[in-house]
């Protein structure tokens, strides 16, 4: 049918957006609805003195201010971190408290220290600025080595010189010993800058406290609602929870920065009670950047081996993570089991060892953004090939090609088994279609342009669908990590799916739909699916780590197995058949090779009305099911990047961007093609545009759109997107996730690509105008001294 | 306060608000028109466009007194109804040149405005200029291949709508 | 933003009297930096004097110079450009396109369409932003800015970072200049703010003196430069400009680029604007 799987169906859910009807949390508005704004810490590190607020609770409008002391006096509990890491040593990490509203001590500029309620916004921030901290400020440390550093200001006490944990993976002593006979040695020092997310979307709240019901709902832009509220019930007591109602309606983009539940919900819902007023909070953009969870910043040093042969023999990476100033939702799972498992990348190779240590600074906390920890790994593996091929002198297409694994189920040393892929065809795919062999030409007659035109590889390989629960369970994971689904079929025969999956962009609404349109064979305008609300949906893990194709859609096909099961059976019943006879096609239940049939809504009708169903059945037509899959899985794939920069000015044009991906069965072609561009403008934007600047005190110098580069339009190209899949063995519906790979691939292949084009393989990313116009002058300065 | 009456998607309307209100805030908080987004504080994610007086301008960096008599169109008067869309919203969803939705409104309203000027001019509207023109609009969503592809496709069906 | 008195004045004499009139009153004309400027608390002005709706304040005028011996027409117009004349209307005026092109081609690099749509010559001017294009514009041109009070010429003009020769109660009414023999602009936009990295304005009048304006570099906002000036006044070409050495003293440095990076793009921008 023409909606099923492998149709481009356009979005159900776009006409809404479109006649700007979209519904997202800071468009509605409750009854007696107040407003908060946050007293932040303008210091990065101090301790807190007194704080007064008699002058701005006497402020017209004021309805309170409150702090953390009272807050932590009504039982609120300190936010917690949902992976425990075991260090080298066998001791748990060392956690710092982090509690809604500091308590003695501030710890980044934007900790917050107390929350407004007013009838107004403005009113709020007015009373905001007239409450007195009165602060002892302290040393600063904002990055991840100098922290590390003897005699570092200590941001919490539990965390000794702010190391969090010393963790480690792989085979030490092999890795040591191959790396020691090879044959060919390759070093390079790494830094994966520090991002910010920036969904469109500014995080808003608006929570509410029924006093006739003791009851709590809050709206909030969340991927995950369902954790949200066990977060805020189980560990932050705010309420329990059947007490306790999460809406995340329309939401305007995450890419992780939704998952975790913030101070500010917290505090909101606290103050709701403490006000007895609907609280609204609205994030502006500046505040998105001083509170929403940071992503990657890493340093990393890598050695990797090669026999005479040019194959590896083994790689050691050592990485220090910046967590920040508090460790968030899943701070310590991003640079550790989501990065360093993928240090084998797409590559047979022996020996691997990493250890990775966590980080305390006096900076935003960091946590997972698009790709989280495998954007880092791949940055590291294809930044080191590349290296490799240009130190052996050999080509990096086929230096990549000859280190393939080729051969599933492929164990690696650093816990991952690879299920499938092909990644030569990857590969060949890409290079046919960026006409890799007529590169030289090209090269030259950019060159004769003025221009220095370079290519650039990226072989990544990601692992989505985190699972299966009671693995991530024995590696810390405070979670399961499956999905679950509920599939109604109403007594007309339309169907609702309820799933715990959360749409922010993704299109669940027609792709979820299209999976139902398939199995049962009806028009996706029959079908609507509902999310995004713990009163209607039983439960659910949400959206992050591309997890909803290959996790959530193979729970809602669970849930139809049992819904057809049983469509079955009312069809063999009525129509008076074998139930082995009986087919569902056509929007109708027939009898195969007769005309008997019943059509969709007869079904829907006999099973609620029950008035003619097979002795012993229940009613209605209502199935769910909870799917844990066995296996993470891999999504895979090449990237080509080209490039011409202009010497003179060191900016960087992305002339062609190949994207050939192995995301196994793909739903909707269109909307999996919308996820790969979002991903690479965010991985270009990485590679060459975006950063997180501090400045020794801790001060961001890049906290708004002036100064932190978003991508925009004429920043970026057209991009070539393909795909060559392999079905994954490990879900029913054989799907990988594509969600993340846009952002995992792309930045090696941009760095590749430029310093291919100006001869110089020290340049960081991000690789600015100004950046590469300098990695240029070393070249001349070498030239010259030469 | 002050009285600031305007036309708003073809319907005179009036409130009394702050001298400090923005025109966005009149749009969104006052008449409740929420289609209008709010994105950024420094007038460059472009979520805030509406048309006024007929031209393009960001609603976040002007007063709402400012516009007072003006005729202004937001993105919810630009269908001629529900069943009926512009040109413009149609090739967004033809061509997928929206995700989460939350730029989408400033996006058409900065599109159909470079449509008109461009048709005005005589010029054409090639993808070099949409990405130029695109300067005070972010996504984070699209990567926007297909932003671009739905404005060349909505300037074609607007030429011959 | 904090609370504000908004008034519309009716002309000239008008925002004066009313300007005067306020404790810390300030002309509101398109407000493209003046509202977020608001909005981020960093300015709080107690009335707002709305000049935008002003019409004797908008408007471009192109008077031909007399035809002289052999001085074609075009050359040397006198350009008047209204204070509250938008960045669009500059850069899609006609006349101004045949007579002055580069300032319709600078004009129509400011910010994007929307602000162009609202952001005005004279509130750019008067803001002097340190890397806003007009004012190097102005200099290179050697523009004179019109007052309700007086008349200043751009060299007095721009005095420092967001700084100028104007008075309180004082309201920039036009901006004149002559249209250049030669003139171009070469702007490399900051890649996060898209103002001005590095701007550099050259013109040659018809007179042939040649000046040349840069903006977004200096630590000190706009300023001339000399060598530039030298070297263009006795060979307008990109040729003459590889032989000046652009010392980066003075140069602003920031997470975008350091002061050898701008003092390297003055060059190559100098190079665009003499080859435009």
């Amino acid at each position: 049918m023409s909606e099923g799987i492998g149709a481009r169906v356009l979005r159900k859910e776009d006409k809404r957006f479109l006649l700007g009807k979209g519904r997202y949390t800071d468009d509605i508005v409750e009854p007696n609805q107040a407003y908060a704004a946050f007293v932040r810490s303008p210091h990065a590190h101090a301790t807190i003195k007194s704080i007064d607020s008699a002058a701005a609770s006497a402020m017209e409008g004021v309805e309170g201010v409150l702090t953390g002391p009272e807050l932590v006096a009504d039982g609120i509990g300190n936010i917690i971190c949902g992976w425990g890491v075991t260090s080298k040593d066998g001791t748990p990490m060392n956690m710092g408290a982090w509690s809604a509203l500091a308590t003695e001590k501030v710890r980044y500029v934007g900790d917050a220290v107390a929350i407004v309620v007013a009838d107004s916004p403005a009113a709020a921030k007015l009373a905001a600025e007239a409450v007195v901290v009165d602060y002892d400020v302290l040393p600063v440390v904002v990055n991840s080595v100098d922290a590390l550093e003897a005699g570092a200001p200590e941001i919490h006490e539990n965390a000794p010189g702010n190391l969090i944990f010393d963790w480690e993976i792989g085979n030490q002593e092999p890795t040591e010993a191959a790396l020691a006979s090879a044959e060919h040695i390759v070093e390079l020092d790494i830094v994966n800058n520090r991002l910010a997310p920036n969904p469109m979307e500014p995080r808003a709240a608006i929570a509410t406290f029924n006093e006739a019901e003791d009851h709590y709902t809050l709206y909030t832009t969340s991927q995950n609602p369902h954790v949200a509220r066990l977060v805020l019930s189980a560990f932050y007591n705010v309420a329990p929870e059947h007490k306790l109602r999460v809406i995340a309606p329309d939401v305007g983009g995450g890419f992780g920065s939704k998952i975790y539940i913030y101070p500010e919900e917290i505090a909101c819902l606290w103050a709701s009670m403490k006000t007895n007023r609907s609280v609204k909070w609205t994030s502006d953009r500046t505040e998105a950047f001083l509170t929403d969870a940071h992503g990657r910043d890493h340093v990393t040093t890598a050695k990797m081996g090669f026999d005479k042969n040019h194959k590896i023999v083994g790689l050691r990476v050592n990485t220090k993570a910046n967590l920040g100033a508090y460790m968030s939702l899943f701070s310590s799972a991003t640079p550790t089991y989501l990065y360093a498992t993928l240090l084998s990348g797409q590559y047979n190779i022996e020996n691997v060892y990493a250890d990775v240590q966590g980080v305390y600074t006096n900076t935003v906390p960091v946590d997972a953004y698009r790709g989280a920890g495998r954007p880092e790994a791949s940055y590291v593996m294809e930044r080191m090939m590349e290296t490799a091929a240009r130190q052996l002198g050999v080509d990096p297409a086929e230096l990549r090609a000859k280190n393939f694994v080729k051969e599933f189920p492929h164990q690696t040393p650093v816990i991952m088994a690879y299920d499938s892929g092909d990644f030569k065809a990857n590969q060949d795919q890409a290079m046919k279609a960026a006409d890799y062999k007529g590169f030289e030409k090209r090269r030259k007659e950019a060159a004769k342009r003025g221009k220095l035109r370079g290519i650039g590889f990226s072989n990544y390989i990601e692992a989505c669908g985190i699972a299966p629960s009671a693995a991530v369970g024995s590696l810390g994971a405070g979670v399961g990590l499956w999905e679950s689904a509920e599939v109604r079929v109403n007594p007309v025969g339309t169907i609702e799916i309820l799933t715990g999956s959360h749409s922010h962009g993704q299109g669940h609404e027609t792709t979820f739909a299209q999976l139902v349109s398939e199995r049962l064979d009806l028009p996706t305008d029959n079908i609507q699916i509902v999310h995004g609300d713990t009163d209607k949906v039983q439960f659910g893990m949400g959206t992050y780590g591309s997890r909803s194709g290959a996790v959530g859609m193979s729970a809602i096909s669970k849930a139809l197995d049992k819904v057809e099961a049983k469509v079955k059976k009312i069809g063999a019943h009525v129509l008076e058949a074998s139930e082995d006879d009986i087919v569902i096609e056509g929007g109708a239940v027939k009898v195969k090779g007769t005309d008997k049939q019943m059509l969709w809504h007869e079904v829907g009708l006999a099973a609620y009305t029950a008035h003619n169903i097979p002795e012993g059945m229940e009613p209605g037509l209502k199935e769910s099911a909870f799917y844990d899959p066995s296996n993470f899985t891999f999504p895979a794939g090449c990237y080509i990047c080209e490039v011409e920069v202009d010497p003179e000015t060191g900016t960087t044009d992305i002339v062609q961007f190949v994207a050939s991906d192995d995301f196994g069965t793909i739903i909707n072609p269109m909307i999996v093609e919308g996820q790969v561009h979002g991903g690479l403008a965010q991985g270009i934007g990485q590679a060459m545009l975006e950063g997180v600047v501090y400045d020794d005190d801790g001060q961001q110098l890049s906290a708004s759109y002036m100064d932190y580069t978003m991508p925009r339009a004429d920043d970026l190209p057209m991009y070539k997107v393909m795909h060559q899949s392999t079905e994954c063995p490990g879900n029913p519906l054989g799907m990988k996730g594509c969600g993340e790979a846009g952002a995992i691939g792309s930045p090696p292949a941009v760095i590749n690509a430029i310093t291919d084009a100006i001869g110089n393989n020290n340049l960081a990313m991000p690789a600015t105008p100004s950046a590469v116009w300098a990695a240029l002058q070393e070249v001349s300065a070498k030239t010259a001294a030469e | 306060m002050t009285k600031i009456a305007m036309n708003v998607n073809g319907k005179a309307v009036s409130r009394e608000v702050p001298d400090n209100t923005l025109l966005v805030e009149y749009i969104r908080e006052h008449l409740r028109l929420t289609g209008t987004h709010v994105g950024c504080d420094t007038s460059q994610c472009g979520a805030c466009v509406v048309h006024v007086d007929g031209k393009a301008m960001k609603s976040c960096t002007m007063l709402a007194a400012a516009a007072e008599g003006a005729t202004v169109t937001t993105v919810e008067g630009l269908a001629a109804s529900k069943d009926e869309l512009h040109p413009m919203q149609i090739a967004f969803k033809d061509n997928h040149g929206l995700q989460c939705g939350f730029c989408t409104p400033g996006m058409i309203m900065s599109a159909t405005d470079m449509v008109e000027r461009y048709q005005a001019e005589g010029k054409e509207l090639t993808e070099e200029a949409i990405r130029h023109e695109l300067e005070g609009n972010i996504c984070r969503c699209t990567g926007y291949h297909n932003i671009v592809k739905s404005i060349q496709d909505g300037a074609s069906k607007m030429t011959n709508a | 933003m904090y609370t504000t008195k908004y008034h519309k004045a009716s002309d000239a004499a008008n925002a004066a009297s009313l300007l005067s009139g306020a404790q810390d009153g300030k002309i509101l004309a398109g407000g493209q930096t003046l509202v977020p400027t608001m909005k981020q608390r960093l300015a709080a002005p107690s009335d707002l004097v709305d000049i935008s709706g002003i019409d004797a304040l908008r408007g471009i005028t192109v008077t031909a110079r007399k035809k002289l011996g052999v001085l074609k027409a075009k050359d040397g117009a006198t350009i008047t450009i209204g204070a509250a004349t938008t960045h669009a209307e500059v850069a899609g005026n006609a006349d101004l396109a045949k007579a002055c092109p580069v300032i319709c081609g600078l004009a129509g690099e400011i910010g994007d369409p929307a602000v162009r749509h609202r952001g005005t010559i004279g509130g750019s001017v008067a803001n002097n932003d340190p890397a806003a294009d007009y004012p190097a514009a102005l200099m290179a041109l050697g523009a004179t800015i019109t007052t309700n009070q007086r008349s200043i010429s751009a060299d007095d003009f721009f005095t420092g970072l967001f700084a100028t020769a104007l008075n309180d109660g004082e309201i920039i009414t036009e901006i004149s200049f002559q249209a250049p023999a030669e003139g171009g602009y070469g702007k490399f936009p900051s890649p996060a703010s898209r103002y001005a990295m590095v701007g550099v304005f050259a013109a040659k009048s018809i007179d042939g003196d040649v000046r040349v304006a840069v903006t977004g570099a200096g630590d000190d906002g706009v300023f001339r430069h000399a060598g530039l000036e030298a070297a263009l006044a006795s060979n307008w070409s990109a040729d003459a400009v590889s032989g000046v050495d652009v010392s980066a003293d003075g140069l602003m440095s920031d997470i975008h680029g350091n002061a050898a990076y701008r003092a390297n793009l003055i060059g190559v921008m100098a190079k665009k604007a003499v080859s435009a």
